[in-house]
């Protein structure tokens, strides 16, 4: 097995007519912050999702921890879905934060983060409330859970929801542009669990458009561009001068006028 | 000549059981409406693109054409298809099948105003289709279902007073038959409109009292 935690394989992804993912193969190294970054539409939420199963690839293969993602190839190389058991096994390593929370509203913030320990993991309510407990004191919310979604604001939610995809101990936690919902004062508090989780050698993927945790946090950054991923490198790398053109152009469109000259 | 309500009264037993029919009927049948209702939108949202299609057809028929018409048609086209039944089972099976075309629309609105980001985030997590459905898609949709759901079990209330015309011994039933023989008819009708009055205004205050419970989470604020 390899030292990757995800090993994405000549990835295909077409909706329709439309290929929005070309021919990606990425290595994500295990206990580091690997950062996708690149114009809106570019692919990034897709590649994501592929990743966490929630899109079917048309062709090509992801492994998370050495092990087959999804489909799985029978004796004559045909492809094929994975049994939902298998699925569910496979999955179960991967941790998911949405851009938009999804919390789900009727349940307290305690009841968000224990429901998966005693659905899934089939634990008693006060054995997953106890350890729930320990995921919500992790992101600072301890005092907040009895609180419903609709109470907390929305940096308090995304904490939520992050301490839910911890709960399960997932060795692999994906996010999808974690912050692009929140108001820009509260961005840092979400950003500051993550840094947390990066120093305590989380594997993680992060979409991203905060460009400046990219640089500190992230040991590679990969860059998407009309589905196609154009590199691979490390922040000191992709950042230096000259820069490939189309990251260029892409700091000065799509990011605040002289994000370019800040990193 | 003024109304007297003291010889309607008077046949009490025949009134309470029919009243005690109509409730068995109204419950029996909305609880199995429901359900068939609900089971026929999970098909729909689960079964594919064929299912899905196929199910509208009998969906559409059911909902464009009069319940007398249906009940008719079971009760006294049945036997043609080999399916004899009795008064109370084919009133039973048509309100039933005449609600679910209703409620399988009611379940799939309440199936589309689920966020598909809620139902991702339970998969993510390994939730099981059964338990994404019984933990987060029927909570989630009680708030937008309950009210609909009360308007359809108030409207099949009122339809069992069909169910007289194929001689079910329901409470319209009985109290014009009694109306009949006592000469009071307008005296009986009185009495059970005022009954089926009750039975409505009971349905709203459980459904209000439901939707009060429920959205506890929705008006909570900080
Ligand atoms: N379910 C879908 N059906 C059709 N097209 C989609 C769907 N999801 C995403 N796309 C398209 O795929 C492209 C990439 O989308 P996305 O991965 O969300 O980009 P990004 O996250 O980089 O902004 C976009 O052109 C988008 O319109
Ligand atoms: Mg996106």
């Amino acid at each position: 097995m390899s030292d990757n935690a995800i090993s994405v394989q000549h990835l295909v992804k077409r909706f329709g007519e439309t290929t929005v993912l070309d021919d990606i193969s990425l290595e994500i190294p295990r206990g580091q912050v690997s950062c996708l970054i690149g114009p809106s539409g570019s692919g990034k939420s897709t590649l994501l999702r592929c990743m966490a199963f929630l899109e079917e690839a048309t062709d090509g293969s992801i492994f998370i921890e050495g092990a087959p993602l999804g489909f799985v190839y029978d004796g004559a190389g045909k492809r094929q879905r994975q049994s939902a058991t298998d699925l569910r096994k496979v999955r179960s390593q991967i941790g998911m934060v949405f851009q938009q929370f999804n919390l789900w509203p009727h349940m307290t913030a305690l009841g968000n983060v224990s429901a998966a320990l005693r659905r899934v993991r089939r634990m008693s309510k006060a054995e997953a409330e106890e350890k729930a407990m320990v995921q919500l004191r992790k992101v600072g919310l301890e005092n907040r859970a009895g609180h419903y979604p609709s109470q907390l604001s929305g940096g308090q939610q995304q904490r939520v929801a992050i301490a839910r995809s911890l709960a399960l101990e997932p060795k692999i936690m994906l996010f999808d542009e974690p912050t692009s919902a929140l108001d820009p004062e509260l961005t840092g508090e979400v950003l500051n669990v993550m840094r947390g989780l990066a120093s305590e050698g989380m594997t993680m993927v992060v979409v991203t458009h905060e460009i400046g945790f990219a640089a500190t946090v992230g040991n590679q950054i990969s860059f998407l561009d009309q589905g196609k991923l154009l590199f691979t490198d490390a922040p000191s790398k992709v950042f230096a001068k000259p820069r490939h053109p189309r990251l260029e152009q892409f700091l000065d469109t799509y990011l605040d006028r002289g994000a370019s000259t800040l990193v | 000549m003024g109304f007297d309500f003291n010889v309607i009264l008077s046949k009490q037993d025949a009134l309470v059981s029919g009243i005690a029919m109509t409730v068995f009927v109204w419950v029996v049948g909305t609880l199995a409406a429901a359900l068939i209702g609900f089971i026929v939108a999970t098909a729909r949202r689960y079964g594919g693109v064929i299912v899905d299609k196929a199910l509208t057809v009998p969906i559409e028929v059911i909902r464009g054409t009069p319940f007398l018409v249906q009940l008719f048609l079971l009760y006294f086209g049945g036997p043609y298809i080999g399916l004899s039944l009795d008064a109370l089972p084919a009133g039973l099976l048509a309100l039933s099948i005449y609600g679910a075309a209703y409620f399988a629309e009611i379940f799939r609105a309440g199936y589309q105003s689920v966020p598909p980001g809620h139902v991702e985030a339970a998969e993510c997590l390994g939730f099981t289709r059964i338990q994404i459905i019984r933990n987060i898609l029927l909570p989630e949709m009680a708030l937008l279902v309950i009210p609909p759901s009360v308007n359809m079990a108030i409207i099949l209330l009122k339809e069992t007073a069909l169910l007289s015309l194929i001689t079910v011994p329901e409470m319209t039933m009985t109290a014009s038959a009694i109306g009949s023989q006592e000469y009071a008819f307008v005296e009986a009708m009185v009495l059970i409109a005022l009954v089926y009055w009750v039975l409505v205004e009971l349905a709203g205050v459980l459904g209000r009292f439901a939707e009060k419970k429920l959205s506890r989470y929705r008006l909570a604020k900080a």
